[in-house]
């Protein structure tokens, strides 16, 4: 009961500040709306004892991702936003696409089949703990994907370097 | 358990709620007295006396300046987006409060005996930058803005080493619970991680000093050149509420220090073997004589260094803190393999 409880509240704050965020007129409340969106992702994390996850899920998005969002938009002093009606001339398009998306997701939904229990159940990640959990299965079972996304980073770290200097003798 | 007739899950909400109150009463309590010892230290280390007129040594101080911002005008400028100005000092404030949930200040006193303890600690001090920024973007006004560019950029380059400094005690102690990491060091044959991570402290002092916008790396509020920084068109409680956000930042900072590198409420096994009447000692005291310590080289620092320039904060975080902490990570990653495995993965 008090599971279904916490599980409305999360998704329907998660629908409710998605929206605001996208149709605030200034960027900056946008933005703050998104923040409050991704505190309570980390929520419904924690409350699928992901503790880990949700601390990433802060440190990351809230904590890095979120301020460099700001930064740029204090940079360009986005002012104009407010006085325009309407930001994108193609939006008959993006609600083709997205409600697209919407009939793949609720096909999924209708058809999907839970898998069998693995090694990994609560009690075993309790006992644990999310972290130690975590980070055995990343290093020994998953470590060859592991290490790809971490060069796939470093690529884009380096290629991001390279466009950003102006000339390479 | 049911104790005076009330329900298991009710009682212990109340245990959590007196906690609380316990922990904000305390905290708030050293936030004032840390602006007086501050003006105090600094006052002496600059030959000057200090606050010395409201009661004995000035030491109502404290109390009267709360009583005065409290009851002065709050100013808000023309074209300031009035919800987000209201909202920065409450989200600073509440970020920096929210941190202290998971330091145990003694051994069992935590509000919250939480797994990932360090990584809540990293999240919220994450956080405590976006009543900078917004405090500074709402202001509406040059000086504000300019405040929190530097804030921004500062806090995203620090919270890196900041991070990677503490993961080398995460991997002696084996645990990312601020409880099990006490406990793990007074079991370490030094009592104290600092003598092994010593480079790992070096990096997680220089830090919390940048994380926290104190000197010499406080450009965000450099007041020569920027009135306040991100707070100039602040006044009344709402300048009060960034003040104590500020100053419950450098507590929460100074008790990681404490708990991380110099062994919490414990005192190192070879110093109780030679004065075992040591141990009759509480261990909040101990706790509260190793925060003095960290706090009063706050002070020290802020009276004797001169504030860095932009380009040389932000070299020394990328170009010294990182990799100075990655090998710190190397180094004790290796050893510990040796210790435990003998050398085989």
């Amino acid at each position: 009961m008090i599971n279904q409880v916490f599980f409305f509240y999360f998704s329907a704050v998660i629908v409710a500040t998605s929206v605001m965020a996208i149709t605030r007129r200034s960027v900056m409340h946008g933005v703050l709306y998104m923040l409050l969106l991704f505190f309570h992702i980390a929520g419904l994390y924690l409350f699928l004892n992901a503790e880990f996850i949700s601390a990433v899920q802060i440190i990351v998005y809230a904590g890095a991702i979120m301020v460099l969002f700001l930064f740029v938009i204090m940079l360009l002093n986005l002012r104009d936003d407010i006085k325009k009606r309407q930001f994108i001339a193609t939006w008959p398009m993006g609600l083709l696409v997205s409600s697209g998306i919407l009939m793949i997701i609720l096909m999924a939904m209708l058809t999907i089949k839970t898998g069998t229990q693995g090694q990994w159940g609560i009690a075993q990640i309790e006992r644990l703990t999310h972290t130690v959990a975590i980070g055995t299965v990343m290093y020994t079972q998953y470590l060859f994907p592991f290490e790809v996304a971490s060069l796939v980073l470093l690529v884009a770290i380096i290629g991001a370097m390279v466009l950003a200097k102006k000339r390479i003798k | 358990m049911a104790m005076f007739g009330l329900p298991q899950w009710l009682w212990a909400i109340g245990v959590i709620v007196v906690k609380i109150a316990i922990v904000l009463g305390a905290v708030m309590g050293h936030v004032a007295y840390a602006t007086y010892f501050e003006r105090k230290v600094i006052g002496r280390m600059q030959n000057r006396l200090g606050p010395m007129i409201v009661g004995p040594f000035g030491i109502l101080q404290p109390i009267a300046d709360g009583i005065k911002s409290f009851f002065k005008e709050d100013i808000i400028p023309t074209n300031a987006d009035k919800p987000i100005f209201f909202m920065a000092p409450i989200l600073g404030l509440m970020a920096a409060l929210a941190s202290l949930a998971v330091i145990p200040f003694f051994d069992g006193f935590v509000v919250a005996n939480i797994n990932i303890g360090l990584l809540y600690l990293f999240a919220m001090s994450s956080l405590a930058v976006y009543g900078i920024i917004l405090g500074g973007w709402a202001s509406n006004s040059k000086y504000s803005f300019l405040g929190c560019l530097r804030a921004s950029a500062q806090v995203i380059s620090y919270e890196v080493p900041l991070g990677l400094s503490l993961v080398g005690v995460m991997l002696m102690a084996g645990s990312l619970n601020i409880t099990e990491i006490v406990n793990a060091q007074s079991r370490y044959p030094g009592g104290m991680y600092i003598t092994a991570q010593w480079l790992g402290f070096f990096v997680f002092v220089l830090s919390a000093i940048a994380e926290t916008n104190r000197a010499p790396f406080d450009l965000p509020e450099a007041e020569q050149e920027l009135i306040a920084g991100f707070f100039t068109e602040y006044s009344g409680m709402r300048f009060a509420l960034f003040f104590m956000a500020e100053y419950t930042g450098m507590i929460t900072m100074s008790s990681l220090a404490v708990l991380c590198f110099l062994g919490g409420w414990t005192l190192p096994p070879f110093v109780l073997k030679m004065m075992p009447f040591l141990g009759v000692v509480p261990g909040v005291v101990w706790f509260a004589m190793k925060l003095y310590v960290c706090m009063f080289f706050y002070y020290w620092i802020r009276a004797t260094l001169p504030r860095y320039r932009y380009d040389q904060l932000m070299a020394i975080g990328w170009k010294v803190l990182i990799p100075l902490s990655l090998v710190n990570i190397v180094i004790t990653s290796v050893i510990k393999m040796f210790l435990h495995h003998g050398g085989t993965p």
